[in-house]
């Protein structure tokens, strides 16, 4: 099993260590915190990439800096709280991380936070895809740099 | 005792006018003895985040599934639930939900299967009810529990299984998903996950239909004219066709059963609910690939 960088080892350990009927109530507690975009990505949405793979409209942008400290910005509209509580977790557990520890993310994390008794396949898939399109962005930029 | 039907003139036009209501019926019912409303959403935590007042969530993941078969649950764990949820037998359930209600479809059309009498939906859903500026609470209602009896549950009506659909081949079929699923069309990108089948198309003769051309702006359903102008006109149903609709597992085909059964009143309509997902994976069954419905296919693949 490869390593999760501390913050969202954090995460995936506060999910494991609440009962299985709390870890919803947690993934709503995430879906409130998902940060606001900030205003040079407020005004410009169009240059978030949409991930087609979630139920409900998800945008997110990845920022690698020249320190390759990846910044991570979401948006996603109230009324998809699933979707943005998956966005929050991983806001919360990778956005500063850097682009190494982006891409050492192991394709199973959604899974380790122990909601597949509670959330359908397809919802699972749809976090999964939102890690598998910021990795592919690093990867792009790095590559670009 | 079940709750007296609304009597409202927009829904005169519908074959079972008795399915509906509407959220003004709602507003002024709530708290009536014998009536359960339920919130059946597409995303799970929106309930959470405030619902019509006295309303109660039901999941049609960890609910009304079965956690290990595929398949629904068993008239008695369907007896359970509704007991916990102070269901009676006879009691007037309304069901609503988000995006136009295709969820809370999918549950009144499991309720359907377990012969529960009563049970409407409220036309336009949360959405609407939410655009109206009606109350909202975070409240969790308490429940005094019921008894309910076990009823089994009736597959023959308004369920088809594969083997069904492929004797059904030649007869009306809906296919419900989006255009690109229906075409077979792949989207490649890098990092796209894994399909839920392994096949893309859609079952030969099948007319595409996207749900959600029921359903108006405001998720009302549309008007009865304009529901006919799709399935008769542009789909080619007939009045009296046996139907089958299908979706990827059997949600969306239940939004499209609810109008082909209770608004327009076609006597037979089955939803396939292993829809793509299972079509999609199985061995020798004919698909076609493309926008055309396709040819029925001479010999109805390997399974037939």
């Amino acid at each position: 099993m490869s390593a999760l960088n501390p913050a969202l080892e954090e995460i995936v350990a506060e999910f494991s260590e609440v009962p299985e009927a709390d870890r919803l109530e947690l993934l709503l507690d995430y879906s409130r915190e998902l940060p606001e975009l900030p205003p040079h990505l407020a005004e410009h949405p169009e240059l978030l990439e949409q991930v087609v793979e979630c139920q409900s409209p998800l945008f997110l942008i990845v920022e690698v800096g020249a320190d390759q400290v990846v910044r991570l910005f979401f948006s996603a509209p109230p009324e998809a709280p699933t979707t943005r509580g998956f966005a929050s977790v991983l806001a919360a557990g990778l956005d500063g991380s850097s682009a190494e520890e982006i891409l050492a993310v192991p394709e199973d994390m959604p899974a380790r936070l122990g909601l597949s008794r509670a959330l359908s396949p397809l919802r699972m898939r749809g976090m999964s895809a939102m890690l598998g399109r910021i990795k592919r962005q690093v990867t792009e930029q790095l590559a670009a740099a | 005792m079940s709750l007296p039907l609304e009597n409202n003139p927009n829904y005169a036009q519908y074959a079972h006018p008795e399915r509906l209501v509407s959220t003004d019926w709602l507003a002024a019912n709530l708290g009536a003895k014998n009536l359960v409303a339920l919130e059946s959403n597409e995303d799970i935590l929106l309930y959470s985040t405030g619902h019509i007042p006295g309303a109660l969530k039901i999941d049609w993941f960890t609910e009304l599934n079965d956690e290990v078969t595929r398949d629904y649950v068993e008239g008695e764990a369907f007896a359970e639930l509704m007991a916990s949820k102070g269901i009676s037998r006879d009691s007037t359930v309304v069901i609503y939900g988000d995006k136009s209600n295709w969820w809370a479809a999918y549950a009144l059309w499991v309720f359907t299967l377990f012969g529960h009498e009563d049970v409407r939906l409220l036309d336009g859903g949360r959405d609407k009810w939410i655009a109206e500026g009606r109350e909202t609470s975070t409240e969790k209602p308490a429940v005094t529990a019921t008894e309910y009896p076990v009823v089994e549950r009736d597959d023959s009506v308004i369920r088809a299984y594969l083997p069904q659909v492929l004797e059904h081949l030649g007869n009306p079929l809906i296919d419900v998903r989006s255009p690109e699923e229906y075409t077979g069309e792949r989207t490649h990108m890098p990092n796209y996950p894994e399909e839920g089948a392994m096949r893309g198309g859609h079952i030969p003769t099948a007319a595409s239909v996207p749900w959600g051309k029921a359903a108006a702006a405001d998720g009302t359903f549309k008007p009865r004219a304009e529901l006919e102008a799709i399935y008769f006109d542009e789909a080619g149903l007939k009045p009296g066709d046996e139907v089958i609709a299908y979706c990827r597992i059997g949600e969306r085909s239940s939004h499209t059963w609810f109008v082909l059964k209770h608004l327009l009143g076609f006597e037979t309509v089955r939803n396939y609910d292993g829809s793509w997902t299972e079509w999609g994976n199985a061995v020798g069954v004919p698909i076609v690939r493309g926008e055309a419905n396709g040819e029925l296919p001479a010999q109805r693949g390997a399974r037939a």
